[in-house]
C-alpha cells in the first residue's frame, strides 16, 4: 500500500517535469546507442553494420520511450489532460457554438439549481444556523372529521413534555407582530412568542447575554424579557455593546432585553425573519384573546420537537397518540376528537413550507424538463458537429485511436460543456437565491424572507446533473462513432435530403422529444392560468370592491377591553361620519387572511351528533351592519345591530350550510345552539361564503356579535368608492384625534386580501410561465437547428427540385410540412404524456379538470405558432437556392 | 494490460536486475544489458530497451537509486539500496 502509494506520488510529480524527463530520457538511451556502437565497432563491425546491430539488440526506440513515458507518469491523466486541451481548443474554434451550447446548459442546470436551492433553503433546511434540523419535527393538532390542521394549548403542550421519553425537547415558536417604536421611527416588526427551553433545543446561542431560562415561561405576565435578532440589534441598535439590561417597550410593556441571537439566525418560521423573542409568559401582551396559558380550550401555540438520535417520525407518533389519546379522555370537554400530529420540517402545515410545497414539487419536474430539452439541443448541436468533425474522427481511428479513446475524447467535451455551463448555473442559482421573495408582495411594509440555500448538498446536486447532463451528451456522437465506416471513410458524403428520414432520426427525435417536453409544460402553465382566472373570478361571497380592510393595533397599545369597546364605538362614529363612507364595521377575523377563526364544539336542539364526533364550528365576532359592509347577503332573518350587546340575550347568525347541516330544512330562526357552554338564539341565516381560503368547499360556520364576545384585536371594514390611500390619510387623522400613539395597519381593499390569498397559485403559474416560456425559445432554436442544417444538407436535392419546376412555394411548403411534421409527432407525444402529468398539478388547480381542453388547446396553437416561425427562415432559405450552383457544385 | 506469461518474464528481468546489481555494485543500463547478456551466456535475447522501463519501475518502488555520471563514460548509474 505504501509501496503504491509512492509510486503513484513520483507518478504525478513526473507529470510536471515532463519535457525535462523526457530530455534526460532522451540522453540515456544515446548513450547506452552510442556505448553499445563502440562496443560493436571494437569487435570489428564496419560502422554501419555496428550501428544496425546495436539498434536491433536495442529493440524499437520510440516504443521504448513510449513504454517508459507510460510507466513514468500516469497516462490515465496526461490523455484526460490532452483530451481536455483539445476540447477547450474545439471550443475557442466555434465562439457561436460553443457560446450557445453553454448558454443552453446554464439555463437548464440553472434552473435546477435554483430549485435545489429553494427547496434546500425552505423546505429540508429553512432554519439556518439551527443544529441538527434532520431531528425536527413540526407538531399541530388535528380535529376529528376536519382535514388540515389545528394549533396546540399550551396545557397540552405541557402534557406531552411531561410524558413523552422518546424526544430531546419540545419547544413552541409562535410568530406574532408587533408595532415597534425606537426613537422616532416606528416599523411594522414580527416576532416570536416561545417556550423558555427555545435557545437550547435549537442549538442557538446568544451572541451578548444569554437565552431564556427555565421558569421564564410561566406565570402571568411575569417574565418581561426579550432576546433580540442580530439585525435589530445592528440596525435599530446600532450595534450598541452595552445593550444587554436595557429595555425595549413592546406593546406598552417594558421588557429587559437580556440577549442578542449570532448573525444568519433568522428563527424558526418559514416565510419571515424574527427580530425578537420573548417567553410565553408574556402571552396575553402580544395575542388577542387574553390569558391562555391554561386554557387547554385555547388552541393557539405552533411547536416542534427535537426527536433523540434514531428515533424515528412513527415511533414518536406512536408515542405522541398515546398520549393524546389520555388527554382525550382525562379532558373530553376541551379535548374529544382531538388529536396530535407529527410532520416533517417539509410539511409544516402552519408556516409557508406547507404553502410552498406543491409549488416546489411542481418546480422539481419543471426544471428537469427544462434541463432535458436544453441537452437534446446541444446533443443536437453536438451532433452537426460530429457529422462536420467525421473525417476527424475517420483519421484518428485510421492512425490508431482505439474506439474506447473516442468515446473518451467525446465525453471529455461533453463534460468540458456541462462544467462550464453547471459553474454557469450555479452564477445564476446564486442570483435567484432572493428571487422567490419578489413573487410575494410585502405585507404590511414587512417583505418576506424565503431564501435560497446553496450548501455542499446543493453543489453535489448540481454536480450530479453536471454528470448526467455530460452522459447524455456525450452518448449521442459516441454511438455515432460506432457508425464510422472506415473502408468508405474518405468517400466524400453524398448530398441529403429534405424528404427523407434516413440517418437523421437521431435528430429528429430529439427534436420531437424537446417539442412534447415544452408542450407539457405550456398545457401546465395553460391549466394554470385558468385556474388562477377561475380563482380570481370566482365570487368569494362577499364584495371584493369598494370595501376596505385595516386594523389598528390596540393590543399593541396597552388597551384593556373596557376603553378598546369605548374606542372602537367612538372611531366608528367618527368613520361613519367621514364623506364617502357608507358603512364600517369591526369583526374580528379578516376572510382569507392568516391567522385563525375562533372554534367551538356545539350542540344543537334536536341533532344527534353521530357517536364518537364531536361537531366542530369556526365562527367569528363581528358587529352591527357586518353583512352589509362586506356585501353578504341574508338568506332570512335579520343582522346584528348596536342593541346586540353585553345587556341582552345571546344571539348568532349561521350560514347556509350549517342550516342544512343541523336544522336540516327547518327554519332555524329561533332555534339555539350551544356555544362554549352558552346558548345562543339565531336570528338569521347568511349565504356560505369563502372563509379561509378561496378554493375551499362550503362548511359550516356562523357569526355571533362582536359585543357579546369582545376581542381588542378586531379589524375594521369600510364600505367606501374612495381609494385605500384616500381613506388612509383620512383615517389616520381620525385615529390620531383619539388617542396620537396608535398606528394604523395597512389599508387594502378586499380584493387584495384574496389576491394575496392566492398568491401561491400566482408564484406558481408566474414559475412556469417563465421556465415554459424557456422551454419553448429551447425547443424553437432545436427545431430552427434541425432545419437549417437539413435545408442546408439539402441543397443539391433543392436545386434538382428547383431545376424540375418545383417553385418557391413548393419549396417552402416541403421544408415547412417536414417542421410541421416533426412539431406533430412532438405535440401527439407531449399530449399523452401532459395527460398523465397534469394531475400532479392538482392541489393548485381550482375548478379546472387536469385535461381540461382549453389548456391543451392552447398549448397547441402556441407551439404551431412557434414552429412556423422557427421553420419560417430555413424554408424561406431553401427558396433561395440557386438551382444552377446547387448542381454543378 | 499485462497478460500473465509477461508478468512471469518482467518478474525474472526484475530479479536479474536486481541480481546483477546486487553482485557488480552501481551500473549504468548498457552495463546491466551487457552483464545480463553473459551471464545468461547470449541464450536470452533481451531487448536491452525493456530494461530502462524496468528501471524506472524499481526507482519507483525504492528499490534503486539512481544518479548521472559524466556523459561520456557512465550516462547512468544504478545501485541496490
Amino acid at each position: 500500500m505504501r509501496e503504491s502509494f509512492r509510486t503513484f506520488l513520483q507518478r504525478l510529480a513526473a507529470l510536471f517535469r515532463r519535457r525535462r524527463l523526457d530530455d534526460d530520457l532522451d540522453d540515456e538511451l544515446r548513450s547506452h546507442l552510442e556505448m553499445s556502437i563502440d562496443l560493436n565497432l571494437r569487435k570489428g563491425m564496419t560502422p554501419g553494420a555496428a550501428r544496425r546491430e546495436a539498434l536491433r539488440n536495442f529493440g524499437g526506440f520510440e516504443q521504448t520511450k513510449e513504454l517508459y513515458r507510460d510507466q513514468r507518469g500516469l497516462p490515465m491523466i496526461e490523455t484526460t489532460l490532452q483530451d481536455l486541451r483539445f476540447g477547450l481548443r474545439m471550443l475557442r474554434r466555434s465562439p457561436g457554438f460553443s457560446a450557445l451550447a453553454i448558454l443552453c446548459l446554464t439555463l437548464g442546470i440553472g434552473a435546477n439549481a435554483a430549485v435545489f436551492s429553494w427547496i434546500e433553503g425552505i423546505l429540508f433546511r429553512p432554519y439556518p444556523a439551527v443544529t441538527h434540523q434532520e431531528q425536527l419535527l413540526a407538531l399541530a393538532g388535528t380535529a376529528r372529521g376536519e382535514s388540515g390542521h389545528t394549533a396546540l394549548s399550551w396545557p397540552d403542550f405541557a402534557d406531552l413534555q411531561r410524558n413523552c421519553t422518546l424526544f430531546d425537547a419540545f419547544f413552541v415558536s409562535k410568530i406574532m407582530g408587533t408595532t415597534l417604536s425606537i426613537g422616532d421611527r416606528a416599523e411594522v416588526t414580527t416576532g416570536s412568542i416561545v417556550s423558555a427551553n427555545y435557545f437550547d433545543a435549537i442549538g442557538v446561542h446568544p451572541i451578548l447575554g444569554r437565552g431564556f431560562e427555565s421558569g421564564e415561561d410561566v406565570g402571568r405576565n411575569a417574565h418581561p424579557v426579550t432576546v433580540i435578532s442580530y439585525q435589530l440589534w445592528k440596525g435599530r441598535f446600532k450595534g450598541d455593546p452595552q445593550i444587554i439590561g436595557k429595555t425595549q417597550r413592546f406593546n406598552n410593556v417594558v421588557h429587559t432585553i437580556v440577549g442578542v441571537t449570532p448573525e444568519g439566525f433568522y428563527g424558526t418560521f418559514v416565510g419571515w425573519a424574527m427580530q425578537f423573542w420573548v417567553p410565553a409568559s408574556m402571552e396575553e401582551t402580544f395575542e388577542s384573546g387574553g390569558y391562555k396559558l391554561e386554557d387547554r380550550g385555547a388552541r393557539w401555540i405552533e411547536a416542534y420537537v427535537r426527536l433523540k438520535p434514531g428515533v424515528t417520525r412513527q415511533q414518536a407518533q406512536q408515542e405522541i397518540s398515546a398520549v393524546a389519546k389520555r388527554l382525550e379522555a382525562d379532558y373530553p370537554d376541551t379535548n374529544r376528537g382531538r388529536g396530535i400530529m407529527l410532520w416533517p420540517l417539509w410539511q409544516t402545515p402552519f408556516n409557508n413550507a406547507g404553502t410552498l410545497l406543491p409549488t416546489l414539487e411542481i418546480m422539481l419536474a419543471v426544471v428537469v424538463f427544462v434541463l432535458l430539452i436544453a441537452c437534446a439541443n446541444v446533443g443536437n448541436l453536438l451532433l452537426v458537429k460530429s457529422f462536420a468533425r467525421r473525417h476527424e474522427m475517420t483519421v484518428r481511428l485510421a492512425i490508431g485511436a482505439g474506439r474506447g479513446r473516442l468515446v473518451k475524447q467525446l465525453f471529455t467535451e461533453g463534460l468540458i460543456l456541462s462544467a462550464l455551463g453547471a459553474a454557469g448555473g450555479l452564477l445564476v442559482a446564486h442570483w435567484c437565491r432572493h428571487g422567490l421573495v419578489l413573487l410575494f408582495p410585502a405585507r404590511g411594509g414587512v417583505a418576506m424572507h424565503l431564501p435560497g440555500e446553496i450548501d455542499w448538498r446543493v453543489l453535489a446536486l448540481s454536480a450530479g446533473v453536471c454528470i448526467i447532463t455530460t452522459l447524455l451528451l456525450g452518448l449521442v456522437p459516441a454511438l455515432q462513432t460506432g457508425k464510422i465506416d472506415l473502408a468508405g471513410a474518405l468517400k466524400s458524403d453524398s448530398a441529403g435530403v429534405v424528404g427523407g428520414g434516413g440517418r437523421a432520426w437521431v435528430r429528429s427525435g430529439l427534436v420531437v422529444m424537446q417539442v412534447s417536453l415544452s408542450f407539457v409544460l405550456l398545457v401546465g402553465a395553460g391549466l394554470l392560468m385558468q385556474s388562477l382566472q377561475k380563482i380570481r373570478t370566482t365570487s368569494p361571497g362577499f364584495s371584493t370592491h369598494g370595501v376596505l380592510d385595516t386594523a389598528v393595533n390596540l393590543v399593541s397599545a396597552g388597551y384593556d377591553a373596557p376603553r378598546a369597546q369605548a374606542f372602537q364605538d367612538e372611531l366608528l362614529d367618527r368613520v361613519k361620519a367621514l364623506p364617502g363612507v357608507e358603512s364600517a364595521v369591526f369583526a374580528r377575523m379578516t376572510p382569507l387572511s392568516y391567522g385563525s377563526y375562533s372554534s367551538t364544539a356545539i350542540a344543537v336542539d334536536g341533532y344527534q351528533p353521530p357517536p364518537e364526533e364531536q361537531p366542530i364550528v369556526e365562527y367569528n365576532e363581528v358587529g352591527p351592519d357586518y353583512f352589509t359592509t362586506l356585501g353578504i347577503p341574508l338568506v332570512t332573518g335579520r343582522q346584528f345591530t348596536r342593541a346586540d350587546d353585553e345587556k341582552t340575550a345571546l344571539v348568532a347568525v349561521v350560514n347556509e350550510t350549517m342550516a342544512a347541516q343541523y336544522w336540516r330544512g327547518r327554519n332555524p330562526i329561533g332555534e339555539r345552539v350551544q356555544v362554549k357552554g352558552r346558548w345562543m338564539q339565531i336570528v338569521g341565516v347568511a349565504k356560505d361564503s369563502k372563509y379561509q381560503s378561496v378554493r375551499e368547499t362550503p362548511k359550516p360556520f356562523f357569526y355571533v356579535p362582536l359585543r357579546q364576545n369582545f376581542s381588542r384585536g378586531a379589524g375594521l371594514y369600510i364600505r367606501t368608492p374612495l381609494s385605500p390611500e384616500t381613506m388612509a390619510s383620512a383615517l389616520m387623522r381620525e385615529v390620531h384625534a383619539l388617542d396620537g400613539n396608535l398606528a394604523l395597519f395597512e389599508v387594502i381593499t378586499l380584493q387584495e386580501q384574496v389576491d394575496r390569498s392566492t398568491s401561491p397559485q400566482m408564484v406558481a403559474l408566474t414559475l412556469v410561465g417563465i421556465l415554459g416560456g424557456l422551454a419553448l425559445l429551447l425547443a424553437a432554436i432545436g427545431l430552427y437547428g434541425v432545419m437549417s442544417y437539413t435545408v442546408s444538407q439539402s441543397t443539391r436535392e433543392l436545386g434538382l427540385r428547383m431545376a424540375l419546376g418545383a417553385g418557391a412555394c413548393n419549396l417552402l411548403r416541403l421544408v415547412l410540412s417536414r417542421g410541421l411534421a416533426l412539431t406533430a409527432g412532438g405535440v401527439a407525444l407531449g399530449a399523452a404524456v401532459a395527460l398523465g402529468l397534469t394531475r400532479l398539478l392538482g392541489s393548485l388547480l381550482y375548478k379546472v379538470s387536469p385535461r381540461d381542453p382549453l389548456a391543451f388547446g392552447s398549448a397547441f396553437v402556441v407551439m404551431t405558432i412557434a414552429a412556423l416561425v422557427a421553420c419560417f427562415l430555413p424554408a424561406w432559405r431553401a427558396t433561395r437556392t440557386d438551382p444552377a450552383r446547387a448542381l454543378r457544385d | 494490460m499485462p497478460s500473465p506469461k509477461s508478468e512471469v518474464l518482467q518478474g525474472t528481468l526484475d530479479l536479474l536486475v536486481l541480481k546483477t546489481l546486487a553482485t557488480m555494485g552501481p551500473m549504468h543500463g548498457f552495463g546491466i544489458a551487457l552483464r545480463i547478456q553473459q551471464i545468461s551466456k547470449d541464450l536470452l535475447q533481451l531487448n536491452q530497451g525493456t530494461l530502462y522501463p524496468a528501471l524506472l519501475r524499481h526507482e519507483q518502488r525504492g528499490w534503486i537509486t539512481s544518479k548521472w555520471g559524466s556523459r561520456r563514460t557512465t550516462a547512468r548509474r544504478s545501485s541496490t539500496p
